[in-house]
């Protein structure tokens, strides 16, 4: 059996660098909406929610046209970097960020909104700006809205396929990812690396389930 | 003596606040209302966590908020101190850290307390390791005062600090928020609608209803204004003498205190040389004599005359005496009759000295029905 280990490898990086690109965007996103007196919250949070919802062709579709050579954010790419974002692994980074980007906003706001307004006050009146009161006070408290999200995403991402066979395609090394190459596999009959391939992938997902209830159980969110 | 200046209005759609303050804040100073009379609205509006255009907050020459000069200083950059009813310590610190989670960051006037001696001060040496989730209600209580203390406020703010705790929990902490002015230099603004706790610790005291400020001033003025007795009718019939501890009489087991117009003895208390305490001496616990009893087991014979006498219809009057400061005594009508009472009328007020135990001062009891109904006169 010819065991080929680049998808893994690529699918690993692919996941941590959405990770690390997820918290970045969602976090501050989060705690806009955790924190917003305005009503136009709903639609964000709606928009946000999409992926969840949608048939990930209808999203890979408008990323696909979005990301492409003549697309708002493919074409100005072109220009600066000569080289396109379909088909390539920066733009799986941005589709999988898209497609993730639920399964980190929403622990995150539920975390946010646990610690409450009380606290940040207490954190103000004690001398701490709004940004201190949210790094020493807010984060911390939210410390298992973080560990969920960053988790949820990464195996969110793992799991992703229609997004990226519409935006990446099965480029080896670029864009061929762990999902693609079983699809692959099972295509050419394949089976003995189809079975490890989807067996590895069903034993990773199900001790990242294990560790993320096990993690709720244990340290709920509890402001006193 | 520092002056906190403050006038704050906002509106609600069911409530309106309008409340004007100009206080020397020395001490403590309560702000007393039912639930519901704004007192932590206005709490809120000078510590600036809440912020409405034209307000003015300023304590001496530090202005907070002055909407007309385009002033508004953030709540964390007031030099302030805020204790909520919940303690509201950071749960994913130790007791240390969260005691000096202000003492970084606020860099306010030097004085004369370390973290040590605040620490030693709130008896917190024994659980400065521990989260948070492993205090009793008391013990997180302290730790916010002291964590509130460290920050050097020119001003403390608390909000029903003791609220959520039970009798004994208070009692335990109670000494401690009497001695901060003291202890700390630190003057409090001490919100409750429990009287017992005002009665105890209070040195002014600000009325609130329903949004607004009926009286501010001297504890002692205040609860003795006739006026205001449908408002502070919770308090039991009677005066506050605010007093000065003047010194401690182990071998017969007594205190003595002095205030305005004399010396007043009573049982041994646990509280330093020239602390200020407030006396609740109750109007049946005064009795009356028109010559200086010789031969009594009374240790406390204050020398004034009446001031005022109510006759309310029931079988007793209430006469207020001036001993150099006011005092309510309550006799029956026959007496007042047989002795010939009136006004101007010199008198030896009799105290015993067991009339005041600390742990009884200031009791919550109903305000004769009779005296809070009757009496809309006011005394001078």
């Amino acid at each position: 059996m010819e065991f080929d280990l680049t998808p893994i490898w690529l699918t690993l990086k692919l996941a941590a660098t959405t990770v690390v690109v997820l918290m970045a965007v969602a976090t501050p996103l989060a705690w806009w909406m955790a924190r917003t007196q305005t009503r136009a919250v709903i639609l964000v949070e709606s928009i946000v929610a999409l992926p969840l919802v949608l048939p990930p062709t209808v999203l890979g579709f408008y990323l696909l046209v979005l990301l492409g050579p003549e697309g708002f954010i493919g074409a100005p790419w072109v220009l600066m970097t000569d080289t396109t974002l379909t088909f390539s692994f920066v733009g799986l980074v941005i589709a999988s960020v898209v497609y993730s980007l639920p399964f980190a906003v929403q622990p995150l706001h539920t975390a946010f909104e646990a610690v409450g307004r009380a606290p940040l006050e207490a954190a103000y009146t004690l001398g701490a700006s709004p940004l201190d009161a949210f790094i020493s006070v807010a984060s911390p408290m939210a410390a298992r809205g973080y560990l969920t999200a960053a988790v949820l995403s990464f195996a969110h991402t793992l799991g992703e396929f229609g997004v990226v066979l519409m935006v990446g395609g099965s480029i080896p090394g670029e864009t061929k990812v762990v999902s693609i190459a079983i699809f692959e596999s099972v295509e050419t009959l394949n089976y003995p690396v189809a079975h490890w391939l989807s067996g590895g992938l069903l034993l990773f997902s199900f001790v990242v389930l294990v560790f993320v209830y096990a993690l709720n159980r244990q340290f709920p969110i509890k402001v006193s | 003596m520092a002056k906190l200046v403050a006038t704050c209005a906002i509106g609600y759609p069911d409530f309106r606040l309008n409340a004007e303050l100009d206080l020397s804040i020395d001490g403590i100073t309560a702000v007393f209302g039912p639930s519901g009379s704004g007192k932590s609205t206005l709490l809120r509006l000078i510590a600036g966590l809440d912020r409405r255009a034209g307000n003015v907050v300023r304590v001496d020459d530090d202005i907070w908020q002055d909407d007309a000069a385009g002033i508004f200083v953030p709540p964390h950059q007031r030099q302030l101190g805020v204790v909520f009813q919940e303690s509201l310590l950071f749960p994913h610190l130790s007791v240390r850290a969260n005691i000096e989670y202000g003492a970084k960051r606020k860099r306010g006037a030097e004085t004369n307390f370390n973290v040590d001696q605040v620490i030693d001060a709130f008896d917190l040496r024994s659980l400065l390791d521990r989260l948070p989730q492993r205090l009793s209600g008391g013990e997180r209580q302290r730790v916010a005062i002291a964590r509130a203390v460290m920050t050097r406020p020119r001003l403390l703010i608390m909000d029903e600090p003791l609220s959520s705790l039970d009798l004994d929990r208070k009692d335990e902490i109670l000494p401690l928020i009497e001695r901060l002015g003291h202890d700390f230099d630190v003057p409090v603004l001490y919100v409750s609608h429990a009287i017992d706790e005002v009665l105890r610790l209070a040195s002014q005291l600000v009325l609130l209803s329903e949004g607004k400020i009926l009286a501010a001033g001297p504890i002692e003025e205040v609860t003795n204004r006739l006026d205001l007795y449908p408002y502070t009718d919770r308090i039991d019939a009677g005066a506050v003498l605010r007093a000065t501890v003047s010194k401690h009489d182990v071998a017969r087991g007594l205190t003595e205190y002095t205030f305005t117009g004399g010396v007043f003895r009573g049982p041994i208390v646990d509280a330093p040389i020239g602390q200020t305490v407030n006396l609740r001496i109750r109007s049946r616990d005064v009795a009356l004599s028109l010559e200086r009893p010789n031969k009594t087991s009374i240790l406390n014979i204050l020398p004034g005359h009446v001031a005022q006498i109510e006759d309310t219809g029931g079988p007793h009057s209430h006469v207020l005496l001036d001993v150099g400061s006011p005092l309510w005594a309550r006799i029956t009508r026959v007496s007042t009759r047989e002795l010939e009472l009136a006004p101007g009328t010199p008198v030896f007020a009799m105290i015993k000295a067991v009339a005041v135990d600390r742990r009884s001062m200031g009791r919550t009891t109903a305000m004769d029905a009779s005296l809070a109904q009757g009496v809309i006169s006011r005394h001078s």
